[in-house]
């Protein structure tokens, strides 16, 4: 297939989904925080929090109602530019999908109205009731969303049928429960939290700044920054477990996160660093031209083991018979191997051989978990682009830390009473709303770009999920969804701005 | 009867009081418009269901992809 059509269907997909997340983690994170301030409401009667409630649901009404049907745009791109990929997956990607939709629809749809349509048309506890349920619910939907992403990471709970050329589930808990999917969701709600917590934040922080809506801002700030400070403690921990799994499932990626060639024992974690643009899998050329590592950090974070041996990039490609590792060329004879016998299996079933159907039958099972790998061109190929996922990977991270300080210090201030005295402080704070955003998408970056050549992991390359189509498609729609989205953005960010400049006064 | 009323009456006045959210509305409808009409009908007119009307040629289709020689 064409390979700039294949780097084209990347590209719109990418766009996509990263134009479409600016959307998610604001929904995702700022239904909760409405929740708290809808419950301080109920629990004391003050009108003050009633004010405070609505016009935090406002601004996640235009967030809500911008961002929506943004997604489905990649379904559609599933079926036309990823057809091969679309029927490999079959039922697995369909279930979950099919779970989100109907939760989306009815959960999030009806009581979104109930919400937003409510006060003083229902009782204050089931108007209460709605807005949690609206939070849990799209909440629930990324679950279901993530689950299936991290089936593509981790493909686990199915059987491929060669009949019918699909992986067909046949355990919906091990799909639902892997432990990539469980930590998966959890670190990107928690991270979403994060950035629906520096939105609160960086909006009061403009306020205080303009010396507006004094108490309103500091009151909020305080729910926020409570919210984005434990919320970022959990990341870490949620963050520590998807590492673990990454060197567990997707070794090469870990190793690419880092920077590694050679595996190590002791193996340190570099904090920061700068990457030696010479280096090769074939040369001896240094890693970095400079870093700052924490030792012992990365063997304990890959496999909760200071002296554990993390594989380097070299030993992935070409194998290590020391820490039994197999190289990818081995792997690459037997993705063969297995393409093979799905052939052979399709002429044994058109001669109606039966004796030949059960041998090729065996033989696909016996190496279908490496049925990916028969198609690469040499073992090379399953090395992801490494600056990318390397300095995304550290941005995620040193962002992560100076949200964790500045929700600690925000906290702190306020609470003193003293936070208008900390003038950059608050414009640390308004700055931070797009860090926010950055760190999230950039999370995404290293989840996906670390795991290429794979759609699926191990099972289908990129080039192979693809459809063959014409690069001029893809290309002509690929500047139209850049302009579609970039319509949108500018109308969410020209309407949040009218509404923050209005105030709580404003209404729905 | 008087329930679906009362539900009825419910969107309309909430609707009807909306002040940012009429402006949120109209994007909501010309962006569906886009995605479910325009993109649907004009960019993502084709897909494996339309140009294999069976599973026997989806197949087919498939196979052919996931076995042929690089």
């Amino acid at each position: 297939m064409e390979e700039h059509l294949v780097d084209w269907s990347r590209a719109q997909f990418a766009l996509t989904a990263i134009y479409h997340w600016i959307f998610v983690p604001l929904t995702l994170g700022l239904g909760f925080i409405i929740a708290f301030m809808e419950t301080i409401y109920v629990k004391t009667g003050d009108e003050f929090w009633k004010k405070t409630t609505k016009f935090w649901m406002t601004l996640f009404a235009i967030n809500f109602a911008i961002g929506v049907a943004t997604g489905i745009i990649m379904e559609f791109e599933f079926g036309t530019n990823w057809a091969n990929y679309s029927w490999f997956v079959g039922d697995i990607f369909g279930a979950p999908l099919a779970v989100e939709g109907i939760l989306a629809f009815f959960m999030e749809s009806t009581f979104f109205a109930v919400m937003f349509f409510g006060w003083d048309k229902v009782s204050k506890g089931f108007h209460l009731l709605s807005t949690w349920l609206v939070a849990i619910g799209s909440n629930l939907s990324a679950l279901w969303i993530l689950v299936a992403n991290a089936w593509m990471q981790n493909p686990v709970g199915m059987k491929f049928n060669p009949d019918t050329v699909r992986n067909e589930m046949d355990n919906f808990w091990d799909v639902l429960f892997s432990p990539v999917a469980v930590s998966k969701f959890l670190h990107t709600i928690t991270s979403s939290y994060i950035v629906a917590s520096l939105f609160v934040i960086g909006v009061c922080a403009w306020y205080l700044l303009k010396k507006r809506e004094i108490q309103f801002a500091k009151k909020s700030m305080v729910i926020a920054a409570t919210f984005g400070f434990i919320m970022s403690i959990f990341v870490i921990l949620t963050g520590d477990e998807s590492a673990h799994q990454i060197a567990l499932k997707q070794p090469v990626k870990l190793a690419a996160m880092e920077g590694l060639y050679e595996g190590k024992t002791d193996a340190a974690l570099v904090g920061v660093g700068i990457l030696n643009p010479k280096k090769t899998l074939q040369n001896d050329e240094d890693e970095f031209l400079f870093q700052v590592e924490a030792p012992y950090a990365l063997s304990f974070l890959s496999f909760h083991n200071i002296h554990a041996f993390v594989p380097g990039l070299k030993d992935l490609v070409y194998g290590n018979e020391k820490y039994n590792i197999e190289s990818a060329q081995s792997k690459m004879d037997k993705g063969k191997v297995a393409v093979n016998a799905l052939k052979m299996y399709k002429i044994a079933k058109k001669e109606n051989n039966l004796i030949n159907i059960a041998k090729y039958e065996k033989i696909l099972n016996d190496n279908m978990k490496y049925f990916g790998y028969g198609h690469l061109e040499k073992p090379e190929d399953i090395v992801p682009p490494i600056s990318i996922t390397f300095y995304t990977f550290h941005l995620m991270v040193a962002l992560g830390t100076w949200f964790l300080v500045l929700f600690g210090l925000i906290l702190f201030f306020t609470m003193k009473r003293e936070i208008l005295n900390y003038r950059w402080l608050l414009i640390s704070a308004v700055c931070s709303i797009p860090l926010g955003y950055v760190a999230s998408e950039a999370g995404w970056i290293v989840a996906e770009v670390g795991r290429q050549p794979w759609a699926i992991q191990d099972l289908m390359p990129v080039g192979l999920a693809a459809t063959d189509i014409g690069t001029t498609n893809v290309m002509i729609s690929f500047f139209m969804f850049a302009t579609l989205f970039t319509i949108l953005l500018i109308a969410e960010v020209k309407i949040m701005l009218k509404q923050i400049k209005i105030g709580p006064k404003g209404g729905h | 009867m008087k329930t679906l009323h009362n539900i009825f009456l419910f969107y309309k006045d909430g609707f009807s009081n909306l002040v940012v959210g009429k402006t949120l509305w109209k994007l909501i409808i010309i962006k569906l418009i886009v995605i479910l009409v325009f993109l649907k009908f004009f960019i993502y007119d084709k897909n494996i269901n339309t140009e294999y009307k069976t599973d026997d040629k989806k197949i087919e289709f498939i196979l052919n992809n996931l076995i042929k020689d690089e």
